[in-house]
């Protein structure tokens, strides 16, 4: 039992919730925002287990960047009605077989989780400053860094191609 | 139980319930939507367990995912936009090109 | 000098590239005269050489091109020589072979396979001289199956007429079949000596031919089976009657004057071998006699002009092998090269009047239209084609042994050695010799005497120059021939010597002659009275006995019932019950298998995503399960 477990439990159930919000919701700018609380939730989470700068990146790149593209994007094309979920044509039992297969998955990590028993070690406090973060980025991930810049200018340039009026 | 276990167990919740939102959502927005949510499920259990380890690497990791989440972002939904377009809906299974 | 050796085969080679290359182009004079310059060119060469092989007894001319076959032991290359006996034969192959296709240039005027026809004459002299020219059993055997592939092209030149064709196939079946005595001769040949160059094998059998005895006898049986395919002896005789349905020139060069006897050449050129296996000896020189029965009575009853010359010409092979089998290698070559001249002429004076008759049919407009090689509807030719009539006359008196033609020297010499050392091969031979003067004369009457029997004899008109001009070079060497071993003289047997064994040189016996001189005039005679009345050809071919001779003493139907027919039911078996039942079904079944797998699984390929998606999953949670049940 640490310290932080309470809050994490509220957190936990908020984060759920607002899963599920997403997994039930017949309006797309709804389920766009119950993911944006999810988002938010998991930036405090960030917090309590001593990732500062995760959780601000969290902030402003998932909740603010991307969550705001989508928004953008469902207005941009009206689809904020939905069906609720069906089973596609094709494969009758998609839907019964993807909730049971969901349930094995969960077990399964339950299982890992518990009956498996990973080795526990007192939780010591590790120098997670941006600034640890920053020198290591600059440092050592390096080559990858530089990658997921081209990667992002990639992705920036197909986004306009693919998008482009002909 | 500590709080690493904890939020090991909420992302694999979490990822389950993503991927139920992949399996179960008609709407190609909604899927993308669940993918994010697996994907930060996973961003979770990277950082819990950096915070078990005390290892930044995990963190940095994290931060990668996020990067690449974004670029995914931008082409998806380019993708999705484009796809409108020609089919003016956004369910997947109007789309089913691939049959055998 | 090698190229000089070989000129004899290129130059035909050259005839039948110009003529491929550029005859479509090319008037009909322009490509029989190509071929046929081809083959007085090979001819000319020839008789140079000839003049070189004069200056010494065991002269010979050899070249090596290059080598072969280089495996272990097996050393073969492409190795050619030219002795005194071989020359003879070349100058026979080119020879007639020039004076054939100068005949063929008239035969085949206006065939819409003109250029193919003088493209394959070609290839038969290059293929022929390869054969006579070989210095080893493999190239020989190269040389061997090549003459017996133009041999089929050319039977079965005319192939839209399916017994044309099929006259083809068989002869080529048949051959093969000697074929793989010949193949297995010459494995064992190189198993016993470890070489196939004559010179070497006939050195080592002349060496230690004591010891080898046995093998020699295997070899030399094996030699004789190919010989008996290509030299169309019993059992395999049946196929060379039925190869007359090629043209008629061919069946003067190949089918009577040159391939045939390659048997008889081989066997000559292996003679070293033959004189130390008096078993094979004795078979072959009761074979061969047996075959001269059986083909000369044969002879007798067909109407078909060609089919007589053809029985005939298998008689008179019978003679020639059956000289081998005594012994008399030296008489065989004579009578092979008498043979070829009067036979030739024989055949190229039948083309004449198979010609003379199809041009009467144009030309007598009314008249039904009849088989032109049947002799029932000739008769009366004597008149109307008088050159054709004197080469007939003058090559079927020869080939019925009457003096002073060549015919009579050449078998002669045969019967005397049968007389000496084989008395039933000389029983079998003597009557032949009888029998072959009667269907000569019976030929002759039926063909030539007497009032036409057709519309289209009675309009026959003598053939061209082109056809007539080689007819009376044959019908000269056929009267003249005789002095290439003249009695007394024997200037062949003097000039193989060297090269070929020949037992006790054969000296002409005088009653001998003169008993069969005069038997043969008489049967002659006989005939000429008998077959008078052209009715009795008839009537004879509708006798039991006549019906039997004319079947050739029904060897197609033995074969036909004994061979042909097990083996279709076999092949009927294999092709409707095997292969439908269990190699198609097998296959069919494979295919049916994955079709039925294929139909089944493609229900799950429904083009959904998010059934891809599900698929998916159902592999993830398996990984997952693996790692997180078994995984440390």
């Amino acid at each position: 039992m640490t310290p932080d477990l309470p809050i994490l439990i509220v957190l936990g159930a908020v984060s759920i919730a607002s899963a599920l919000g997403l997994l039930l919701s017949r309006n797309a700018i709804y389920a766009a925002l119950f993911l944006v609380l999810n988002f938010g939730v998991g930036a405090v989470i960030y917090l309590v287990l001593n990732a500062p700068f995760i959780a601000v990146v969290q902030v402003s790149v998932y909740a603010g960047a991307i969550m705001v593209l989508f928004l953008f994007v469902i207005m941009l094309l009206g689809a904020e009605r939905l069906s609720p979920g069906e089973n596609p044509p094709g494969i009758s039992f998609q839907r019964p077989l993807a909730i049971a297969l969901g349930g094995v998955l969960l077990g399964l990590a339950l299982y890992a989780l518990f009956v498996r028993q990973p080795p526990t070690t007192a939780t010591a406090l590790a120098d997670s400053s941006p600034t640890a973060i920053g020198l290591s980025l600059f440092g050592p991930y390096l080559f990858p860094f530089e990658v997921v810049s081209i990667l992002l200018l990639v992705a920036m340039v197909g986004a306009v191609v693919l998008t482009r009026n002909r | 139980m500590d709080s690493t276990t904890f939020v090991a167990l909420l992302s694999s919740v979490l990822f389950t319930i993503g991927v139920l939102g992949v399996l179960l959502r008609r709407s190609a927005l909604l899927i993308f939507m669940s993918v994010e949510l697996m994907l930060n499920a996973a961003n979770l259990a990277f950082v819990a367990f950096a915070h078990r380890w005390v290892q930044l690497d995990g963190q940095i990791f994290v931060f990668f995912v996020m990067a690449v989440a974004a670029a995914e972002v931008a082409v998806g939904l380019a993708l999705i936009v484009t796809i409108f377009r020609t089919k003016r809906s956004t369910n997947v299974d109007d789309l089913a090109a691939l049959k055998g | 000098m090698a190229l000089f050796i070989l000129s004899p085969i290129l130059f035909p080679l050259l005839g039948l590239l110009i003529n491929a290359l550029w005859g479509r182009r090319m008037s009909e004079r322009a490509i029989g005269g190509v071929a046929t310059l081809a083959a007085a060119a090979a001819f000319v060469v020839s008789m140079l050489m000839l003049g070189q092989l004069t200056a010494a007894e065991d002269a010979r001319l050899t070249a090596t091109i290059a080598p072969w076959i280089a495996a272990g032991a097996l050393n073969v290359s492409f190795g050619f020589l030219v002795d005194r006996l071989s020359i003879v034969i070349m100058l026979i192959v080119t020879g007639i072979g020039t004076l054939i296709h100068m005949f063929s240039i008239g035969y085949m005027r206006g065939d819409e396979r003109f250029q193919r026809y003088f493209i394959y004459l070609n290839l038969f002299l290059a293929s022929m001289l390869t054969l006579v020219m070989a210095d080893n059993f493999l190239v020989m055997f190269m040389g061997w199956e090549l003459v017996g592939l133009c041999s089929y092209l050319l039977i079965g030149f005319w192939f839209k007429n399916l017994k044309n064709a099929e006259a083809g196939r068989k002869a080529f079946v048949v051959n093969r079949i000697g074929d793989v005595g010949f193949v297995l001769g010459i494995l064992l040949i190189f198993v016993t000596f470890g070489s196939l160059s004559f010179a070497d094998v006939f050195g080592q059998a002349e060496a230690q031919g004591e010891t080898l005895a046995g093998a020699i006898g295997l070899i030399t049986l094996l030699l004789f089976i190919g010989a008996t395919g290509k030299s169309a002896q019993i059992p395999l005789f049946v196929w060379l009657p039925d190869a007359m349905a090629g043209p008629t020139p061919v069946s003067a060069l190949i089918h009577a004057a040159t391939m045939v006897t390659a048997g008889v050449y081989m066997m000559t050129r292996a003679s070293a071998l033959y004189e130390l296996a008096p078993a094979t000896q004795a078979i072959v020189a009761l074979v061969g006699a047996l075959t001269a029965f059986v083909a000369g009575t044969s002879a007798l009853r067909q109407l078909d002009i060609k089919k007589v010359l053809a029985y005939s010409t298998v008689s008179q092979l019978g003679y020639m092998v059956a000289a081998c089998g005594l012994g008399a290698f030296i008489a065989a070559d004579f009578h092979l090269l008498t043979h070829a001249f009067f036979k030739a002429a024989l055949f190229l004076a039948a083309g004449s009047v198979i010609h003379g008759i199809e041009h009467g049919m144009h030309a007598a407009h009314n008249s039904a239209p009849v088989d032109p090689q049947d002799m029932r509807y000739m008769g009366g030719l004597a008149r109307k084609m008088p050159v054709t009539f004197a080469a007939f006359l003058l090559g079927g008196l020869a080939l019925a042994g009457v003096p002073p033609l060549s015919g009579f020297f050449s078998k002669d010499e045969i019967l005397l050695d049968a007389f000496k050392h084989n008395l039933p091969a000389f029983a079998l031979l003597a009557v032949s010799s009888v029998v072959t003067a009667f269907y000569v004369g019976r030929q002759l009457t039926l063909v030539f005497a007497g009032r036409p029997r057709s519309e289209a004899a009675a309009h026959a008109v003598e053939s061209n120059w082109l056809m007539t001009m080689p007819l009376i070079a044959l019908t000269i060497g056929t009267v003249f021939a005789g002095l290439f071993n003249f009695p007394g003289a024997h200037p062949l047997t003097d000039w193989l010597a060297p090269v070929v064994r020949h037992g006790d040189a054969p000296k002409f016996d005088a009653p001998l002659a003169a008993v069969f001189s005069a038997l043969a005039i008489g049967a002659l005679a006989i005939a000429w009275f008998l077959y008078r009345n052209p009715d009795r050809a008839q009537a004879e071919a509708e006798t039991g006995m006549g019906r039997l001779l004319a079947k050739a003493w029904c060897f197609d139907d033995a074969y036909r019932w004994a061979i042909v027919k097990p083996f279709y039911i076999i092949s009927t078996v294999c092709a409707q019950v095997i292969d439908v039942g269990v190699i198609d079904a097998a296959v069919n079944g494979v295919g049916r298998l994955f079709h039925t797998l294929g139909n089944s699984l493609r229900s799950l390929q429904t083009g959904f995503v998010r059934n891809y998606g599900l698929v998916m999953l159902i592999g993830v949670v398996f990984v997952v399960a693996y790692f997180a049940l078994n995984a440390r």
